[in-house]
C-alpha cells in the first residue's frame, strides 16, 4: 500500500544517490569552467601580493650574514662602545664576509639605517681581509678600531642591531616618513617624501577621475541617446586608443607637449605666446596624458548603463511638470549612478597605481607612488621598502573601496 | 454628431509629422475632443499612433498643423508646461524612489506642501487600491500593481488630459481585463480626458467613447464603437474592426442608398451602399460572420448565396463554419453552439442567408482587404 502523501514525496535512497551524483557532476563542471581564472589569480595575483606583504616586514639579510655578532650584541645596553667580545666577534665575522665578498651587502643594509656608513664597513672589511685568524681572535677589537674609529661610536652598532632584526616594521615606518627613536617612540622624519607622494598620487588620481567624468559623461550620454549606427561609429573612436599600444599613445604626448612640440609650435604660430611653455615632464602632462588614456574606462560603463535607461523615464518626469535640469538631477543622474561609480572607481584605482605614463612624461614633478616603488626595486635595490610602499598602496585602495561601499554601496557598481 | 466650437477641449488640426524630411508618418490628422471624452487611437503597427501621442505630449515637434487646447495652440509649449499626464507601456516608474515618492514627484515639482502631498498620495493610493504599498519600491510590485501606480502618478497632479500608450500591453489577459475596468472606473469617477493607444480592438471597443481608426498616418474613421462596428465607412475599417467576410462583385445599380450587386462567382445580392460607391463599378460587400445564417434558419433574411462547405471548427460557445464561394473566396459563418447548429459533410452545398441592412458594399480598387488579419 502507498504511504501518506508525505512519504510519497520523500526520495527513495536510490533517487537520493542519483540526485547527489547529479549535483556533484554539476559542481565539477562549474569548477572546471573557472579553473583557468582561479589559477591565474593564484599565480599572478594572490601569490605576488602575499610575497609582497611578507617581504615588506621580513628582512633576514643581516641576521644571516653576521648571526654571531648580533647574538653578542644583544647584551649591549646601547650606550657607549660595546664590549671587547662583541668587537672581536664582529672583526672575525668581517673577515669572513670580506673573503665571501658579501661585505657589500652588509654595508648597504647598515647604510640604510645610518647613511654614510657604507664606506666604513667596506674599508674595514678590506683591512681585515688579510689578517691571520689567530691574531684576529686575540686582538680583533683593537684591529677593528684601528681600521676605522667609527666602531668606537655607538651609532653604527645601533644601526647594525636594527638592521639585524629579521622581522621589522621599519620599512613601514620609512614608507610613512616615520622613524623609531632610540627610546622606542615613533617620530616624524626630517624629510617628508612618501606621505607627500601618496597625497600627490591621490590628488592626481582624483583630478584625472574628475576630468574623465567631465569629458566622458556627456559623451556617453550623447552616445546612449543617438541611433545605434551613430553610437557604434562613436564607439570606434572611444575604443581607438585601445587599438594602439599604450607606449605609442604616451609617446605621442611627448611629441605634442615638448618644448618645440606640436602644441607649443601651434601656440606660437597663432601668436598666443612668444615663449614656448614647459609642458612636458610636469604634473600637467601626466594628468592630461592619463586622462586621455583612461577615458574609455569611464565611458564604457557609463554608456552601457545609460543605454539601458529608457527615454520614457525622463519623459515621464517632464510630463509631470519637472524642468529638464531638475528632472535630470533627480531622475536620470541617480539612474546612471551605477555606471558612474563603476567608471569613477575604475579610473581612480587604475590611476593610483599607474606607472608607465608618469614615468615617461611626468619628469620629477609628475611622478606618482608607483614610480618610486619601481625606483626602489630597480635602482636602490631596496625591495623591502618597495614592498612596504606597495602594501600601503594596497591598504589604501582597500580602505577607499570600503569607504565607498560604506557610503554609496558597492552593489551599485555596474560594469556592463 | 456635431460639436459646438466652445465645447471642444483638444483639437488637432491637419497635424503632419515627418521624421526624415522625406516621408510623412502622420498625414493630416484631424480630431476634436470634448472635455472628459475617452478617445482611443487604434491602428496597425507603425501607423503613427505613438507619434501622435508624442506630439501631444511635446516630445516630438509638429511638422505642420496645430494642436490646441481650449483654442490655444500648444505647438510651441514645452512638455513640462503642458500639464498632460502620461502612462507609458513600460510604466516608467522611477526605480530609485518608493511608490509614495513616485507619486509625490509631480506634486513637489508644483511646490505643494509636504502635508498636502501626503494627504493627496493617500487619497490616490486608495483610489487605485494600493493603500499599503506607499513604502515599496517599484521593483517589489507585480505588473498590475506597477500599472496602477503609473496610473495614479499620471492622475495625481490632476492633469486635464491623460495620454496612455498601450498601457496594458505587458499584462496578461486576465489582469488586462481587470485594469480595463479599473481605468474605465477612474475615468468615469474623475472625469479627465483620455487619449488611449492600443493594438487590442476588444480593449478599444469596450473602453472608448470614440475610436479613431488609424492607417498609414490617416484617420480612416473616428466614431463610437458601435457605429464603427456596424457602420464602417470603408473596407479597411470593416476589415480591421472585428472579423468580416468580403464578397467581390460588380455594382449593377444604386437605388435609395442600396446597391444591387452581381457577385463575381454568380448570383445577385443587395447591400447598403457605402459612401463613394458608383454604379457599374467594382465593389466588395462585407458581411460579419455572426450575421450570416445557414439555410434552413428561422432568422429573417433577404439575401442568399450558394457556397460549398469546407470545414467546421468547434470553439466552445460558437461553431465556425468555413464555406467557399464559386470564385474561390472563403466565407466564415459563426453559429451559436446550440441544437440548431447544422451538420455538413465535406463538399456539401449550403445556402447562406442574411439581411440587406447587415451588409455594406464598398468601392473596390482591385485589392482585396486581407481577411486573415
Ligand atoms: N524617432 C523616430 N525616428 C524616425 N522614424 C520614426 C521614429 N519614431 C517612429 N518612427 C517611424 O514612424 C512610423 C510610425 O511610428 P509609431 O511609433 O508612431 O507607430 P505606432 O503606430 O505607435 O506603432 P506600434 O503600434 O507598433 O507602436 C514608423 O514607421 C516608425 O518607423
Ligand atoms: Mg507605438
Amino acid at each position: 500500500m502507498a504511504g501518506s502523501a508525505r512519504d510519497q514525496r520523500r526520495l527513495a535512497p536510490e533517487d537520493a544517490r542519483n540526485a547527489a551524483r547529479e549535483i556533484r557532476a554539476q559542481r565539477v563542471r562549474a569548477f572546471l569552467f573557472v579553473t583557468p581564472l582561479l589559477v591565474f589569480i593564484g599565480f599572478a595575483f594572490v601569490a605576488p601580493i602575499a610575497s609582497m606583504l611578507f617581504r615588506s616586514a621580513y628582512n633576514p639579510t643581516v641576521a644571516e650574514l653576521v648571526p654571531a655578532s648580533l647574538e653578542a650584541l644583544a647584551e649591549w645596553d646601547g650606550e657607549g662602545q660595546p664590549s671587547e667580545a662583541v668587537l672581536t666577534q664582529f672583526a672575525v665575522d668581517m673577515k669572513r664576509l670580506a673573503n665571501d665578498r658579501t661585505s657589500g651587502q652588509l654595508a648597504e643594509e647598515i647604510n640604510r639605517n645610518l647613511p654614510g656608513t657604507s664606506s666604513v664597513v667596506k674599508s674595514t672589511a678590506r683591512n681585515l681581509r688579510r689578517v691571520e685568524d689567530a691574531e684576529l681572535a686575540s686582538n680583533g677589537a683593537a684591529l677593528l678600531l684601528e681600521a676605522n674609529d667609527a666602531w668606537g661610536e655607538p651609532g653604527i652598532w645601533r644601526a647594525l642591531r636594527k638592521a639585524g632584526k629579521t622581522y621589522t616594521t621599519g620599512y613601514y615606518l620609512t614608507a610613512l616618513d616615520l622613524e623609531m627613536t632610540r627610546d622606542g617612540s615613533i617620530q616624524q622624519r626630517d624629510t617628508q617624501i612618501y606621505l607627500k607622494l601618496y597625497g600627490k598620487t591621490l590628488w592626481m588620481a582624483l583630478i584625472i577621475t574628475l576630468l574623465t567624468l567631465v569629458l566622458g559623461y556627456p559623451l556617453a550620454f550623447h552616445m546612449a541617446h543617438s541611433s545605434t549606427s551613430r553610437a557604434n561609429f562613436l564607439m570606434v573612436f572611444v575604443l581607438l586608443p585601445f587599438w594602439t599600444s599604450l607606449l605609442v599613445r604616451t609617446t605621442s604626448w611627448i611629441a605634442l607637449l615638448q618644448t618645440n612640440g606640436v602644441v607649443n609650435s601651434a601656440l606660437i604660430a597663432l601668436g598666443l605666446t612668444r615663449q614656448p611653455h614647459e609642458m612636458l615632464y610636469t604634473q600637467f602632462s601626466t594628468v592630461i596624458a592619463m586622462t586621455h588614456i583612461l577615458l574609455p574606462f569611464m565611458v564604457l560603463p557609463l554608456y552601457s548603463v545609460m543605454r539601458g535607461i529608457d527615454p520614457s523615464f525622463m519623459r515621464a518626469a517632464l510630463s509631470m511638470g519637472s524642468r529638464p535640469i531638475p528632472a535630470f538631477l533627480r531622475i536620470y543622474l541617480p539612474m546612471s549612478l551605477p555606471g558612474l561609480s563603476a567608471g569613477a572607481l575604475l579610473v581612480f584605482i587604475i590611476s593610483v597605481g599607474y606607472y608607465i605614463t608618469p614615468a615617461l612624461v611626468g619628469g620629477t614633478d609628475g611622478q606618482m607612488i608607483s614610480n618610486i616603488i619601481a625606483f626602489h626595486m630597480q635602482q636602490s635595490n631596496n625591495w623591502e621598502l618597495a614592498a612596504a610602499l606597495g602594501s600601503l598602496l594596497l591598504f589604501l585602495i582597500v580602505a577607499l573601496y570600503w569607504l565607498y561601499d560604506r557610503f554609496i554601496g558597492a552593489g551599485n557598481i555596474k560594469l556592463g | 454628431m456635431t460639436r459646438s466650437e466652445d465645447a471642444v477641449f483638444l483639437k488637432l488640426d491637419d497635424v503632419k509629422k515627418s521624421y526624415d524630411q522625406k516621408s510623412l508618418v502622420v498625414k493630416g490628422f484631424d480630431i476634436a475632443v470634448e472635455q472628459g471624452e475617452f478617445i482611443t487611437l487604434l491602428g496597425p503597427s507603425g501607423s503613427g499612433k505613438t507619434t501622435v501621442l508624442m506630439m501631444l505630449a511635446g516630445f516630438e515637434s509638429v511638422t505642420s498643423g496645430t494642436i490646441s487646447i481650449r483654442g490655444k495652440s500648444i505647438n510651441k509649449t514645452a512638455p513640462y508646461k503642458r500639464n498632460i499626464g502620461m502612462v507609458f507601456q513600460n510604466y516608467a516608474l522611477f526605480p530609485h524612489m518608493t511608490v509614495a515618492e513616485n507619486l509625490a514627484y509631480p506634486l513637489s515639482v508644483r511646490g505643494m506642501s509636504k502635508a498636502d502631498q501626503k494627504a493627496r498620495i493617500a487619497e490616490y493610493l486608495k483610489l487605485v487600491e494600493l493603500d499599503d504599498f506607499g513604502h515599496r519600491y517599484p521593483g517589489q510590485l507585480s505588473g498590475g500593481q506597477m500599472q496602477r501606480v503609473a496610473l495614479a502618478r499620471a492622475m495625481i497632479f490632476e492633469p486635464t488630459l491623460i495620454l496612455m500608450d498601450e498601457p496594458l500591453g505587458a499584462l496578461d489577459k486576465k489582469l488586462r481585463e481587470q485594469m480595463q475596468y479599473e481605468i474605465t472606473r477612474l475615468h468615469e469617477k474623475l472625469g479627465f480626458t483620455v487619449i488611449y493607444v492600443t493594438h487590442d480592438q476588444a480593449e478599444a471597443l469596450s473602453m472608448s467613447d470614440r475610436i479613431a481608426v488609424f492607417n498609414d498616418g490617416v484617420v480612416q474613421q473616428c466614431a463610437p464603437p458601435a457605429e464603427l462596428y456596424e457602420r464602417p465607412v470603408n473596407a479597411f475599417v470593416a476589415e480591421f474592426i472585428g472579423e468580416n467576410n468580403f464578397v467581390e462583385g460588380h455594382v449593377e445599380r444604386i437605388e435609395g442608398g442600396r446597391a444591387v450587386v452581381s457577385v463575381k462567382g454568380g448570383g445577385q445580392i443587395v447591400a447598403e451602399a457605402a459612401q463613394g460607391l458608383e454604379a457599374s463599378g467594382r465593389c466588395i460587400v462585407s458581411i460579419r460572420p455572426e450575421k450570416l445564417f445557414i439555410h434552413p434558419t428561422s432568422h429573417d433574411h433577404d439575401n442568399e448565396i450558394e457556397a460549398t462547405f469546407v470545414a467546421r471548427i468547434y470553439v466552445g460557445d460558437f461553431i465556425r463554419y468555413y464555406f467557399r464561394l464559386s470564385d474561390g473566396s472563403e466565407i466564415v459563418v459563426k453559429v451559436l453552439n446550440d441544437l440548431s447548429a447544422p451538420e455538413f459533410g465535406e463538399g456539401d452545398q449550403g445556402r447562406l442567408q442574411w439581411l440587406i441592412s447587415d451588409s455594406i458594399a464598398f468601392p473596390h480598387d482591385g485589392e482585396m482587404p486581407d481577411t486573415t488579419g
